[in-house]
């Protein structure tokens, strides 16, 4: 199996306040249609690589590859487009723009993809949507619906692009069980029916031991 | 590669949502373009009414034979008293004629100048008017009245009767208001002129002129050249004063020093005539565009600071964009087309409060006895003010906007992500 994704020796240094060793010489892969989750105390680092990994962070040391591709030291519009492309993200908190309806927060970043009709995107968005069983939300504005649903819409908007991969930084961390449980069961499917790679940061055991590999992290090292 | 409809869309949405903080910032700019413009033609209108009162009377150059005393005394012409003092006390000029020499062919010889539009002969004498027992002292002025009307705006500032009559009309005189009213007189009546030698002249009153300035209109009349010179029993070659008028007035300065060189006369240019008039409209201009500037940089400063606060408040929408891949010139541009969006609204809303109010201004009645001409209050809707009004209110907006979207462009999402 192709990795989608490969970290190369990443070292990552926090200058303020003080000399901090966050990251220390982290390597992994991840391919294709893994589900994988990284577990760690608080202050592991394990979010700062996620954000490492996610290209939105370029201040380290290393080398990261997606799709075999190197895209360490890229200009910051091309990480943005690989952002865009290749990565769909879900984060603890919803952020969605509340001012736009859930509809046109799913089809976002397609438009600024611009690959395909405007037609074909909103078909695709409502295709998403059914999916996730949500697609009676589609009119409704992002600030007027719940926590749990607007999860499911970040998900949807994460999987517009077709994405190489998913991250997610504890994407059920504020949510009930039952709307936990419901997130875990949609990343299981797009993983297993789907083959989507998945890598999610998150402190809840429960979910990780469901996932088909754990990374742990402690004191800014991989251990397991 | 800018995805342009998108950026559009969402700075759309992002201001309609937030019609409140839209519209006053939108508003900011409507009342400083507003203000701007009718202040600018209401002030500029003003200012050249103001002018015009002055300056259209006045010719370019102004030339005639000054009375005063010789630079050169006889002494200094003696080479044997050369390094002594010399010193010559009480010197009177000498006696000379009023009248200009060799006027005519000084006439002929400046209206073949291609930059002269206008050479006008005047006979200025002083007089008596006398109506039954009253006499008073007053200026007579002998013109051409047709192309004095033509070329010196004379036609605005006769009240009753015309300059026309005054051509036609033998021994005719078009008296100022204040003798008018002194004697009560009126269009249709003679009066009597007596020049300083003696003598008297009944002369018919065809017009009534008002020049504003009551000190002349107490004084100054206005007749025939040709009536003059009888008056006077002069020939018609006697002219004591010669008007220029011409195409452009930058040129008066050098032209009157030619003339005096040239002639050995006294040759006024309008800039040194009017020296403190000249002041009076530069300082008013000043003051014009100091004030609107800033009104325009008020404006200028609501939109930055709405601007600021929005993009504080969409911290967490630009975390997302950015996080979705939109680049920071994306959120920049977002965020420009709004503070542009701003503007133009704004502006030509400005543009339109601006006509509106200065067309009211433009009706408002304003009568005034120094003023015969003028009835409602002067406005000067030169388009060039709303051009610069219209390109300042885009200009301070994209400027206003220039500075917030630059920082949006520079958030680094990771921060507001791990921040929340």
């Amino acid at each position: 199996m192709e990795p989608i994704l490969e970290a190369r020796h990443i070292n990552k240094s926090f200058k303020k306040p003080v000399l901090f060793h966050v990251l220390k010489d982290i390597s992994f892969k991840i391919h294709k249609g893994e589900f994988t989750s990284i577990m760690g105390k608080s202050g592991c680092g394990k979010s700062t690589l996620l954000y490492i990994l996610s290209t939105m962070d370029t201040d380290y040391e290393g080398e990261l590859y997606l799709n075999n591709q190197l895209i360490t030291g890229a200009e910051r519009n091309e990480l943005s487009q690989i952002r865009n492309k290749h990565i769909g993200f879900v984060f603890q908190f919803h952020y969605l723009l509340p001012e736009f309806s859930v509809l046109e927060n799913v089809m976002l970043p397609a438009k600024k993809l611009a690959e395909k009709s405007p037609e074909e995107i909103t078909h695709n968005a409502i295709e998403k949507l059914k999916v996730l069983n949500i697609e009676h939300l589609a009119k409704k504005r992002a600030s007027q619906i719940s926590g749990g649903e607007k999860q499911r819409v970040a998900i949807a908007r994460a999987l517009i692009n077709s994405p190489s991969i998913i991250m997610g930084d504890e994407p059920t961390g504020n949510l009930d069980s039952h709307n936990a449980d419901n997130v875990f069961t949609i990343f299981r499917e797009l993983s297993d029916l789907e083959h989507l790679s998945l890598l999610v940061v998150t402190h809840d055991e429960d979910f990780a031991k469901k996932t088909d590999r754990i990374i742990t992290m402690e004191d800014g090292r991989i251990i397991t | 590669m800018t995805n342009w409809g998108l950026i559009l869309s969402i700075a759309k949405t992002h201001l309609l949502t937030k019609v409140k903080q839209t519209s006053v910032a939108a508003l900011g700019v409507t009342f400083g373009i507003g203000a701007y413009i009718t202040l600018v033609c209401f002030m500029t209108g003003l200012n050249t009414m103001l002018d015009d009162l002055i300056l259209n009377q006045t010719p370019h150059i102004h030339i005639y034979n000054e009375i005063k005393p010789s630079k050169q005394q006889p002494v200094s012409l003696y080479d044997k008293l050369e390094n002594s003092i010399n010193s010559v006390h009480s010197i009177k000029p000498r006696l000379t004629q009023k009248k200009i020499h060799n006027a005519l062919p000084i006439i002929d010889y400046l209206s073949s100048n291609r930059h002269v539009k206008a050479v006008l002969p005047q006979i200025k004498t002083q007089i008596f008017y006398i109506a039954g027992s009253i006499e008073l002292g007053g200026n007579l002025t002998g013109i051409r009245p047709i192309e004095e009307a033509n070329y010196f705006n004379l036609k605005d500032y006769i009240v009753e009767g015309s300059a026309d009559a005054l051509e036609q009309t033998d021994n005719s005189i078009l008296l100022g208001a204040g003798i008018a009213e002194k004697m009560s007189l009126k269009v249709g009546d003679r009066v009597q002129v007596s020049p300083l030698e003696g003598g008297f002249f009944p002369l018919k009153i065809v017009g009534i002129y008002q020049s504003g300035i009551a000190e002349i209109d107490a004084i100054q009349s206005f007749t025939n050249i040709n009536t003059i010179q009888r008056i006077l029993g002069k020939a018609n070659n006697y002219i004591t004063d010669i008007n220029v008028k011409l195409y452009d007035i930058e040129l008066a300065r050098p032209m009157a020093q030619d003339i005096e060189d040239q002639f050995n006369l006294r040759a006024i240019d309008i800039k040194t005539a009017n020296a403190q008039f000249e002041t009076g409209t530069t300082i008013r201009n000043l003051i014009t565009y100091a004030v609107s500037i800033t009104l325009l940089i008020v404006a200028g400063f609501g939109i930055y600071n709405i601007l600021n606060m929005l993009i504080y408040e969409k911290m967490n929408d630009i975390a997302i964009l950015k996080a979705i891949g939109f680049s920071g010139r994306d959120v920049q541009f977002i965020f420009m087309s709004q503070a542009i969006i701003i503007g133009f609204v704004g502006g030509v809303l400005g543009l339109l409060i601006g006509y509106g109010l200065t067309r009211l201004i433009d009706t408002i009645p304003f009568e005034t006895e120094a003023l015969p001409t003028i009835e409602t209050y002067p406005i000067n809707q030169n388009p060039i003010f709303f051009v610069i009004g219209f390109t300042f209110a885009m200009l301070s907006t994209f400027l206003a906007g220039y500075l917030p979207s630059k920082k949006a462009q520079k958030i680094d999402p990771v921060k507001i992500i791990r921040g929340q």
